[in-house]
């Protein structure tokens, strides 16, 4: 019986503009912070750090700190962007808006709810990526034409960390129970997935860890697609990664998805 | 004023009663949780144009049954058929042709009252224009024109039902299902929404109603049940219920004096005792009325006609529930 109402199908886009709409109408705020953040970022690291790291040495190339870690700015965005918008912004709707609810009495299914949620955070993400790389470029730090593929990389990378996000909407009891996956996932991804540093400098076991965690393989296409270093080793491995995860996480989404709202 | 027939512009509705097209076939239906049975085995039918009342005390079933009305819960045993179909089977068609309006308004909040409309129109598929067109109309039949731009939550509660009610009429349903339209508004919003179900019933849309306000259901529904445990007690006309359970004219005592009791019990009548008050239900009798005030109680005794709200507290008893 769980599977009564479930069945996919175009009308996802239905949920997907509704988001669209609502967001539209507080753009401003939304739009703010991809513009602001990249800024506050370079001035920090460039004027702060430049003195203490003068050079970092990256697969062989040497780079200026801001260099190496200006397209990691845009990888953990893209994380932060999509995990955010369906896990809180969508337990709200969820739990207390009771969107889903009023949803439910349409000719929607809940997994075209829920399928719409995340291509919805995956289309926030792509927005917000481009335009911090647009802020970027304008500093010089972004090469073309390889800097475009932040844009489907953003919606890819959207689409896994938005059912990441979902499976914890599924099964959180209330919005505070989202610190834990913020403690335990988010936060130590952000920080160990060669975001900050090279993965060059850490043990094996360390880097072993680092490649299991999606981020990194984020931040490794992000870095080489702005620096220009891109290859198509690079793009298979790690696309392939990303898709894959996707396949199997956002089944996972839908299931306890549907176990939440079918009573 | 909008004429009650330009709402509905895209089809006509049969009025009610044309022919009898049975709108909700509930047979035997059964909803079960783990260690616990919501609805236990129910059997109704609703006609195409009827006002159908389902009341019942909290934790009785009523909001079970209608989510499974409208395919948002899966149902447990027996069959439901929504125009002919079963939801299980036919839960996206049923539902384009289904308005429903929740006990929680579960609107946006952030934005504006025309565009919490509009985005719903969306879910059904309704091209834009037509969306638009149709929700001017709403709000205008929901006196609600000069707040379209306002944000949901700038609105009162009044308001925010109101437009929880147009929003259930965006895709003009032939079946129109509120749960507890009026909780919690004042007297005038309450006589303005009965207003416009009286309307909108003229049209022949079929609409199914819960509610605890019994005076609303006397006043509204054609016919009801009143369900309580999962299971339904009665069904008919609210004035068939009112003269078979309790009679037409009920007797207040309070306070009860011994005298009055034995007289009761020796008379062999239909009362209840709550102790400190007590009811009698006389039928058409009128003389014991006289008979007690002469000799029992003169002061604080009342004739009143018998309510819904009688036959509701006879049958499902007068424990607090929950």
């Amino acid at each position: 019986m769980s599977k009564l109402y479930a069945s996919l199908s175009w009308r996802l886009l239905r949920v997907w503009r509704r988001d669209w709409l609502v967001t539209r109408r507080s753009w401003l705020i939304g739009f703010l912070t991809p513009l602001l953040e990249p800024v506050l970022y370079i001035a920090s690291l460039g004027f702060g750090f430049r003195l203490l790291i003068p050079e970092i040495q990256y697969e062989g190339q040497s780079l200026t700190y801001v260099v190496f870690m200006a397209p990691a700015i845009i990888a953990t965005n893209i994380m932060y962007t999509a995990f955010m918008e369906n896990s809180f912004s969508s337990f709200v709707r969820m739990y207390y808006q009771k969107t889903y609810d009023a949803i439910m009495a349409t000719p929607l299914s809940v997994d075209e709810i829920i399928a719409g949620e995340i291509v919805w955070g995956a289309t926030k993400s792509l927005m917000t990526a481009t335009i911090m790389t647009a802020v970027l470029s304008v500093c010089g730090l972004v090469h073309y034409p390889t800097g475009l593929g932040i844009i489907p990389l953003a919606f890819l990378g959207g689409l896994l960390f938005g059912c990441i996000g979902m499976i914890f909407t599924g099964v959180v009891q209330s919005i505070e129970m989202f610190n834990l996956p913020i403690f335990l996932f988010i936060t130590p991804m952000y920080l160990f997935s060669g975001t900050f540093f090279p993965l060059e400098n850490l043990p094996d076991w360390a880097r072993l860890i680092a490649w299991i965690l999606p981020l990194t393989h984020l931040v490794t296409l992000a870095r080489n697609l702005c620096l220009g270093t891109i290859t198509l080793f690079q793009i298979l491995i790690h696309g392939a990664y990303l898709i894959i995860t996707i396949a199997l996480l956002f089944p996972v989404a839908l299931k306890v998805m549907r176990r939440r709202l079918i009573k | 004023m909008l004429q009650k027939d330009d709402l509905y512009s895209s089809k006509t509705l049969i009025p009610f009663p044309a022919m009898a097209i049975t709108v909700i076939e509930a047979d035997h239906l059964r909803k079960c949780y783990d260690e616990f049975t919501a609805v236990d085995g129910v059997s109704f039918t609703v006609q195409q144009g009827e006002l159908f009342g389902l009341l019942g005390p909290n934790g009785a079933g009523k909001t079970t049954t209608i989510r499974m009305i409208y395919g948002f819960s899966p149902y447990s045993g027996g069959s439901l058929k929504v125009f002919g179909e079963d939801i299980t089977t036919h839960w996206r068609s049923i539902r384009t042709r289904i308005g429903v309006c929740h006990q929680d308004n579960s609107l946006d909040e952030e934005i504006s009252v025309r565009d919490n409309l509009e985005i719903f129109a969306g879910f059904f598929g309704i091209p834009r224009d037509i969306a638009r067109s149709r929700t001017t109309k709403l709000l205008e039949f929901f006196g609600l024109e000069n707040r379209e731009k306002l944000n949901v939550k700038a609105l009162s509660g009044g308001m925010m039902r109101r437009l929880a009610l147009a929003r259930g009429l965006i895709n003009e349903p032939d079946l129109l299902i509120l749960d507890e339209p009026t909780t919690g508004l004042d007297p005038q919003t309450r006589h303005q929404l009965w207003d416009r179900l009286a309307q909108l019933k003229q049209q022949g849309v079929t609409i199914l109603l819960t509610t605890h306000y019994m005076e609303e259901a006397s006043l509204l529904c054609d016919r009801l049940i009143i369900v309580d445990h999962g299971k339904i007690l009665v069904e008919g006309r609210p004035r068939d219920l009112i003269s078979k359970y309790v009679g037409n004219k009920v007797i207040e005592n309070s306070p009860v004096c011994a005298e009055l009791r034995d007289y009761v019990i020796a008379h062999a009548l239909d009362h209840e005792d709550l102790g400190h008050r007590m009811l009698i239900y006389c039928k058409d009798n009128e003389a014991i009325f006289d008979e007690i005030t002469r000799s029992y109680c003169h002061d604080h005794c009342i004739l009143r006609m018998g309510t819904l709200e009688d036959v509701f507290l006879k049958l499902t008893g007068r424990e607090l529930r929950e």
